[in-house]
C-alpha cells in the first residue's frame, strides 16, 4: 500500500515497532503530568487506609529504628557520631529520615510496574509515570518524619545551619538514586520476578554500606573513594552537613556521588524505555 | 466520507507463548536444570533469546484498513482472532512487531471498565483517578463531574469507598466515567455487558449518541445485536487476518456462516471407504436450511434439516438412522429416530440408497454449538451397523431480528432448549368484598409459533 502522508488532514501519530535504543520521550511524560499527580495522590491516599495508627507509621518506622540504633550502636558498640559532638540519636535519626525515603522509594518503584499490571495492560500512558509516582508518594512520609527531626533538634538544642538551603538538593539526589535503581529493577521485575525477592535484601545490604548508623569518617584513604561510589554516602553526609553541620562540607566525594547517581538514572531510563514495549505483553 | 483518521499498513503482532508441556522428568534432571537456570536466564537476558520450546504466534498478520472521520467501525471475530490485540496496538498499549498504523487525533481507549479503580477510594476520588487514567484533563473532569454522577445513578454513595459498592454500582460508575470520554477516536472493547438490563440499554443509547456526534469509534464485540445497531461498517478478523471488511450485515452473516468448526456436510464416494458394514453404509450426511441449501449456522427461528443418505445392502434388518444431538457441554439434547413413520418403521430395507431427513423446528434449540452423531441401527434387538460421533456440527444463534423466546434480551438465555411455550396470564382485580373475588378478567397469550408455523418437533422422511 502506498503510504502518503498527504491523505491525512492533520499530522498522524505513527505507531510502528521501535528499533534499538529509543528516545526517552520526555515531552510525552510532561503531557501526562496530571496522571503522575493522580497516581502519586492515590498512593498517598491509600497508603495508610485501614491501619489503626495511620500516618503515625511514617514517623514510627525511622523513630523506632533510631531508638534501637541508639541503644545498640550508640550505647553498646560506642559508635560515635563522628568528629562533631552531635548526640547519637540525632545523628542516626537525621540519617534515617532520608534513608527511609530512599529505601521506601526503591522498594515501591521496583514493584510498581508489577503492582500496576492491570493498568499497564489496559491503558496507554508513558510507563515512566508509574515508578516516578511511587517514589514521589514517599515525600509525605518524609515530610512527617522530618518534622519530628526538627522537633528533636529543638529538644536537643541544635539549631540548623545556614546550609539548610542545600537540603532539597540532597533530597533530590536521594530521589534520583532511588529512581535510577528503581527503573532498572522495575523493568527487570516485569520479566524476572526474582527481583521481588532481591529487593528487601538489596535495601538491607545497601544500608550497611551507607553511613546510616555510623559516620562515613570511619573509613579513610582509598576506601573512602570507593565508598563515595555509593550515592547514598553523598546524600546522608550532605543531609547531616546541611542540617546539623556535623560533618565537614561535602568535598569532591559528593561530585562522585552525583555522577554515579545520574549515570544510574540515565542508564535506567533508557533500559526502561527499551523494555517498555513489552511490558503490556509480559507483565 | 470524512477525512482519513486511521490507516493500518501490513500491521502484524507476534506473541510468544510459553513452552509446551514436556514429559515427566526425573528429580535429578530438574535439579540440574535448576542449577543451570540462573546462567541460562542471564544468557537469555543478554542475548534476548527465546526460551526453548517457546512458540511464536501471530496475533495479527498483515492487517490493512482505513478508517475515516465519523465512522463507527465494528470489529468482530472469534476468540483469539486478534480483535483485542488490534485495539491494544491502536491505543499504543503494546507495539506492533512489524508494519505500522498512523492515527490522526486524540485516541481514547476503553478496553475494560473500571481500570485503575481503587477499592479504598470513594466514588468521587475514583472518578478523578479513573478520568486521569483514561486521559481526561482535570478541568474536563470537573466540568463533567455532575453529568458522570447523574449517569451512574449513585449520587447518594459518591463519598463512600467503592469497596462497599455492589458490583452493579461499581460497574455503573465505571461505565459512567468511560462514557464521558471525549477523544476524537474512541476504541471500545466489549464493555456494554454492564449492569442490569435497563442500564445496558442506557449504555447502548450512550454509545449510539457518541457515534452520532461524529466521533470515530472502533467497537469490538461479540454481541451481534450491538454491532448491528451501532456500526455502519464491520471488519471481520480471523486468525489475525482481515477476512472481510464491508457493510455490517454482510460481514456479520459471513462471520456467522464461516465458522470453521462447523461441519455441514460429510460425504463418502466409495462404499468401501464409508463408515458401516455389509448391511448398511453411510453415503452422505448434510445440514440444510429451509431452502435446502447447505448451512451450518442457523438463526434460532429457522428449522434445521439433517439429511442422512445411506446404502442398504441387506434386506434382513429393518434398521433406521438415528440422530443424537449434543450441545457444547456434551449434554445429549435429544435423540431422534424415524420410528414413528409406519411406512418406514419395521419394514425390511430393500437394497438401495436411502435418504432420510429430520427437521428440528425453529425456536426449539437454544443458542449454541451442536454436534450430531449418526447411528444406523435396529432398536430391538439392539444392533448397530453404523455408529459415528460428531459427524456434523452447527451453530444456533439469535441475531435478535425476529420472534424468539429471548426477544431482545441482550445476554444468554438459560436452558438446553429455548422453545416458545404458551403462557396464560389472568388477573383478578382486587375486590372490595372479602372472599368474593371479582369476575376474573382473563387474558390468553397464544403460543407464538415459529416462523414456519410448526411448533412441535416433527419428523419428515
Amino acid at each position: 500500500m502506498e503510504s502518503s502522508q498527504s491523505d491525512f488532514t492533520s499530522p498522524p501519530t505513527d505507531i510502528a515497532p521501535s528499533k534499538g535504543w529509543v528516545s526517552l520521550r520526555l515531552r510525552e511524560l510532561w503531557e501526562f503530568r496530571e496522571l503522575l499527580y493522580f497516581l502519586t495522590w492515590r498512593d498517598i491516599k491509600v497508603r495508610y487506609k485501614q491501619t489503626v495508627l495511620g500516618a503515625a507509621w511514617a514517623i514510627l518506622q525511622p523513630f523506632m529504628t533510631m531508638v534501637v540504633f541508639s541503644l545498640f550502636f550508640g550505647r553498646l558498640a560506642h559508635i560515635s557520631s563522628g568528629s562533631s559532638n552531635i548526640p547519637y540519636p540525632i545523628f542516626s535519626y537525621a540519617g534515617l529520615v532520608p534513608w527511609t525515603f530512599f529505601a521506601y522509594g526503591l522498594a515501591q518503584s521496583s514493584n510498581s510496574l508489577v503492582g500496576n499490571a492491570q493498568l499497564i495492560k489496559k491503558v496507554f500512558f508513558p510507563r515512566l509515570v508509574v515508578p516516578i509516582a511511587s517514589i514521589l508518594s514517599g515525600l509525605v512520609d518524609f515530610a512527617l518524619a522530618f518534622i519530628v527531626l526538627l522537633g528533636m533538634m529543638l529538644v536537643f538544642g541544635i539549631a540548623p545551619t545556614i546550609n539548610v538551603i542545600f537540603l532539597p538538593f540532597f533530597l533530590l539526589l536521594a530521589f534520583i538514586t532511588a529512581l535510577g535503581v528503581g527503573l532498572w529493577l522495575s523493568a527487570l521485575n516485569v520479566e524476572y520476578r526474582d527481583v521481588q525477592y532481591m529487593v528487601p535484601f538489596l535495601v538491607q545490604f545497601w544500608m550497611f554500606i551507607s553511613p546510616v548508623a555510623y559516620p562515613s569518617s570511619l573509613l579513610s584513604g582509598p576506601w573512602r573513594t570507593l565508598y563515595g561510589l555509593n550515592p547514598m554516602v553523598g546524600v546522608l553526609d550532605g543531609f547531616r552537613w546541611a542540617l546539623l553541620g556535623s560533618t565537614g562540607a561535602p568535598g569532591p566525594m559528593i561530585g562522585l556521588s552525583i555522577i554515579v547517581a545520574i549515570l544510574i538514572l540515565i542508564s535506567g531510563a533508557f533500559y526502561f524505555r527499551r523494555m517498555e514495549r513489552n511490558f503490556a505483553d509480559v507483565v | 466520507m470524512g477525512d482519513l483518521v486511521i490507516r493500518s499498513e501490513q500491521l502484524s503482532k507476534r506473541y510468544r507463548i510459553g513452552a509446551l508441556q514436556q514429559g515427566y522428568r526425573t528429580l535429578r534432571e530438574t535439579l540440574v536444570d535448576l542449577a543451570k537456570a540462573p546462567y541460562r536466564a542471564a544468557r537469555r537476558a543478554v542475548r534476548r533469546e527465546s526460551k526453548p520450546g517457546e512458540q511464536l504466534i501471530w496475533a495479527l498478520r498483515d492487517i490493512d484498513f482505513e478508517v475515516h472521520q465519523g465512522e463507527v467501525l465494528g470489529i468482530i471475530g472469534r476468540n483469539g482472532a486478534g480483535k483485542s490485540t488490534l485495539l491494544k496496538v491502536l491505543s499504543r498499549i503494546t507495539e506492533p512487531t512489524t508494519g505500522r498504523v498512523r492515527v490522526a487525533g486524540r485516541v481514547g481507549s476503553l478496553l475494560e471498565v473500571g481500570t485503575g479503580f481503587h477499592p479504598e477510594l470513594t466514588g468521587r476520588e475514583n472518578i478523578y483517578l479513573n478520568g486521569a487514567i483514561l486521559g481526561m484533563r482535570n478541568a474536563e473532569i470537573d466540568q463533567r463531574f455532575d453529568e458522570i454522577v447523574a449517569f451512574s445513578e449513585i449520587e447518594k454513595f459518591i463519598d463512600t469507598p467503592v469497596k462497599h459498592y455492589s458490583s452493579g454500582m461499581f460497574l455503573r460508575l465505571a461505565f459512567a466515567v468511560a462514557a464521558h470520554l471525549t477523544p476524537e477516536i474512541l476504541l471500545v472493547d466489549e464493555v456494554l455487558a454492564v449492569g442490569d438490563e435497563r442500564f445496558q440499554k442506557k449504555c447502548m443509547g450512550k454509545m449510539e449518541s457518541v457515534g452520532k456526534e461524529g466521533r470515530t469509534v472502533l467497537f469490538v464485540s461479540h454481541n451481534m445485536n450491538a454491532i448491528q445497531r451501532l456500526c455502519q461498517r464491520v471488519i471481520l478478523l480471523e486468525d489475525g487476518k482481515v477476512r472481510a471488511d464491508g457493510e455490517t450485515s454482510e460481514v456479520i452473516s459471513e462471520y456467522l456462516n464461516a465458522d470453521r468448526s462447523e461441519a455441514e456436510c460429510k460425504e463418502w464416494s466409495e462404499p468401501a471407504l464409508a463408515p458401516g458394514d455389509e448391511t448398511a453404509r453411510l453415503k452422505r450426511v448434510r445440514l440444510l436450511d429451509r431452502s435446502n441449501a447447505l448451512c451450518s449456522s442457523f438463526e434460532i427461528r429457522e428449522p434445521v434439516q439433517i439429511e442422512v443418505e445411506y446404502w442398504a445392502f441387506n434386506p434382513e434388518y429393518p434398521f433406521m438412522p438415528i440422530l443424537l444431538i449434543h450441545n457444547e457441554n456434551s449434554v445429549c439434547v435429544l435423540e431422534s429416530a424415524a420410528n414413528h413413520d409406519p411406512a418406514y418403521n419395521g419394514k425390511s430395507r430393500r437394497r438401495g440408497i436411502y435418504r432420510s431427513v429430520c427437521t428440528i423446528p425453529g425456536n426449539f434449540l437454544n443458542e449454541g454449538m451442536y454436534n450430531v452423531d449418526v447411528l444406523v441401527r435396529v432398536l430391538v434387538p439392539r444392533q448397530y451397523f453404523i455408529r459415528e460421533s460428531n459427524l456434523l456440527s452447527f451453530r444456533v444463534q439469535d441475531s435478535g431480528s425476529g420472534l424468539s423466546v429471548k426477544g431482545d434480551f441482550p445476554k444468554a438465555w438459560s436452558g438446553v432448549v429455548a422453545p416458545m411455550l404458551p403462557w396464560e396470564t389472568e388477573v383478578r382485580p382486587l375486590g372490595s368484598g372479602v372472599g368474593t373475588p371479582g369476575s376474573p378478567h382473563k387474558t390468553i397469550v397464544p403460543a407464538s409459533v415459529s416462523a414456519e408455523g410448526k411448533s412441535p418437533p416433527k419428523k419428515k422422511k
